[in-house]
């Protein structure tokens, strides 16, 4: 039995052998003279797993008793999650190096917090999903307050702790009275109670692990953190916040009702919808007011987990097939932002606001073009992948009988819209040209423009992401 | 239901019995011992600060950090004692499992001393 699940889940022991190793060569190897290639190594040790992950066969394996599930749903989420925090690591170097910010515990922490996300992706029972949870989450907060000398970023880190604690404590409150009432944290145990005896103690159970996880994804009302702490935090360590975990914690969420909740779907459902809703709008309208593109892309994201979970509500096959499409292109849309938001500085120094951006178009075109891409696509524009984003969740949620969410989906996108657009009209039309620095790092620009041209040509197949996650929705819902 | 609630039952005979003797006690206390209060004796015990102050001043960061070292390894033993007495039953796959949970701790530990944290000044 033994060697049989270590070979499941070796990716996750290479790993954390990986980050121990690096620490311990870290703190041996003087004063933060490895940082750089640390990172490195970490990188190339991300894509050479999500190769090897991305290449395994098809099936599914379980090992240690039911706890850890290998199917193409983990390797789904898995695939993605090394590959963008691969890009992130990569992105960050200079940002990091500049700022005197890249200790060699920088890359380690992220590694250990993508251990803690391939647990998630794969958790089969209650005690797993926590493990990984709290192994992503410890990491998270400490890179979160990276910046030690900043009182933002501290306050970031605190924030984001103390409020994660507090989604543990509801999340581990609900998997108690889940236990309680169906005698085993194994997610295939609670599917065969909750289908014969669906008792109120077994709902309430659900609904606190659901509004931890919401916590998670910082979905309204649960999402109070999210502007503070993507404020607050160096922006790459934003840059990684708003993609790796997001997906992450987004899969674990449709495992636990898919796997562990299936057979009450109408249920979970009513409250996914209304988690949908309220994030959407929340998004939608909060964004409005801020001139900080890190607290923009902070609601951004809130709005996108709307939508993500629109497609989870719908509670089928194709709604679980279009929030695996959606999260892909998400991830991809928000690197490049990213990558465009890392590369803004004024006489060497990074700055946030977007009025900076004014008539960026005449200096830097290349960039500005890049960047119009990756908004139009990130509010829904058609022809961009974005909008084939949109399209996939609003069809799931027709299909399943929710037409009302998905019209409420098409009016929070339209609001949506404005916000976006002002840093097109800004880039484009805006009032006096500022001296925003042009050129910036190669790296960069070479992400911001291939994230870009991925939501031009991505049209002709989505790289064949839609089959894949056709085949991961399959082995999630039965 | 009913049965359910019978298995809680004990706790609800330990509760019973917790507040009678907790009561016991204090009252004993307060009928029979002898009482010769001062200030220091009526204060709160509060480890190094005072009891009922201004909670906004500036302490040295340090306990903190001795402190959260420090509940690691007191965890650790809180493991090590059921491992020690289970030992028997859980055999080899038990040892092996937790002497790997011994050697991450230990990659924590040699970190973190190398990192000068273990050091007050």
């Amino acid at each position: 039995m033994l060697p049989g699940d270590l070979s499941i889940i070796m990716p996750e022991i290479i790993l954390a052998v990986f980050a121990m190793v690096g620490l311990l060569v870290g703190a041996y190897g003087g004063k933060d003279k490895t940082g750089p290639a640390m990172l490195w190594a970490t990188a190339v040790l991300f894509i050479v797993l999500a190769a090897w992950i991305g290449f395994q066969g098809a099936g599914t394996a379980h090992a240690f008793l039911g706890m850890f599930v290998d199917d193409a749903f983990a390797r789904f989420g898995k695939v993605t999650v090394l590959l963008s925090a691969a890009v992130v690591l990569l992105m960050s170097e200079s940002y990091m190096a500049r700022r005197n910010l890249l200790r060699f515990e920088y890359p380690l922490l992220v590694a250990l917090a993508v251990v803690g996300m391939m647990v998630m992706v794969s958790a089969g029972n209650l005690m797993s999903l926590y493990m990984g949870l709290e192994l992503q989450s410890l990491a998270l907060y400490v890179i979160a307050s990276l910046r030690r000398d900043s009182v933002k970023s501290t306050e970031a880190g605190l924030k984001y702790f103390v409020l994660g604690a507090l989604s543990s404590g509801l999340l581990l409150y609900g998997a108690s009275l889940v236990y309680g009432f169906a005698g085993t944290t194994q997610f295939l145990g609670i599917l065969a109670v909750v289908g014969i005896d669906t008792s109120l103690g077994l709902l309430f159970g659900l609904s606190f692990v659901i509004a931890g996880l919401a916590f998670k994804i910082s979905a309204a009302p649960f999402h109070m953190w999210t502007p503070d702490v993507y404020e607050g935090s160096p922006t790459p360590v934003t840059a990684f916040f708003a993609t790796a975990p997001k997906v992450a914690a987004m899969l674990l969420f449709a495992r636990v009702v898919h796997d562990a909740f299936g057979g009450v779907t109408d249920d979970w459902q009513q409250i996914l919808a209304v988690l949908s809703v309220a994030s959407m709008f929340l998004g939608a309208v909060a964004a409005i007011g801020q001139r900080n593109i890190k607290r923009l892309m902070a609601y951004s994201s809130i709005a996108h987990m709307g939508y993500a979970l629109m497609g989870l509500a719908a509670g089928t096959a194709a709604g679980v097939e279009a929030m695996l499409i959606y999260m892909a292109i998400y991830v991809v849309m928000n690197i490049g932002t990213f990558a465009f938001i890392l590369s803004m500085e004024k006489d060497g120094s990074p700055v946030t606001d977007i009025e900076t951006l004014s008539m960026l178009s005449r200096r830097d075109p290349m960039r500005a073009l890049a960047m119009l891409v990756l908004l139009f696509s990130l509010a829904g524009v058609p022809p961009l992948l974005g909008f084939f984003a949109k399209y996939a969740v609003l069809l799931a949620a027709v299909e399943a009988g929710l037409t009302w969410l998905a019209i409420l989906g098409v009016i929070a996108s339209v609001i949506g819209a404005f916000y976006y657009l002002r840093i097109v009209y800004l880039m484009y039309f805006g009032a006096d040209e500022n001296e925003l620095d042009t050129g910036g790092s190669t790296m960069l620009r070479v992400i911001a423009m291939a994230s870009a041209a991925i939501m031009v040509l991505g049209l002709w197949n989505l790289f064949g992401v839609e089959g894949v996650a056709k085949a991961a929705a399959a082995t999630l819902v039965n | 239901m009913e049965s359910l609630l019978i298995q809680y039952l004990p706790i609800l005979i330990f509760l019973g019995i917790a507040i009678v003797f907790s009561l016991v006690f204090v009252g004993a206390a307060v009928l029979i011992a002898r009482q010769n209060p001062d200030e220091e004796k009526l204060s709160a015990y509060e480890c190094g600060f005072e009891a009922f102050e201004d909670s906004r001043h500036q302490f040295d960061v340090r306990f903190y950090l001795v402190a959260i070292l420090f509940i690691i390894f007191d965890l650790e033993v809180a493991f090590l004692f059921p491992w020690a007495v289970a030992l028997g039953s859980i055999g080899v796959f038990g040892f092996w499992s937790m002497m790997i949970f011994l050697g991450v701790l230990t990659v924590g530990f040699v970190y973190e001393w190398n990192k000068g944290a273990l050091e007050w000044e």
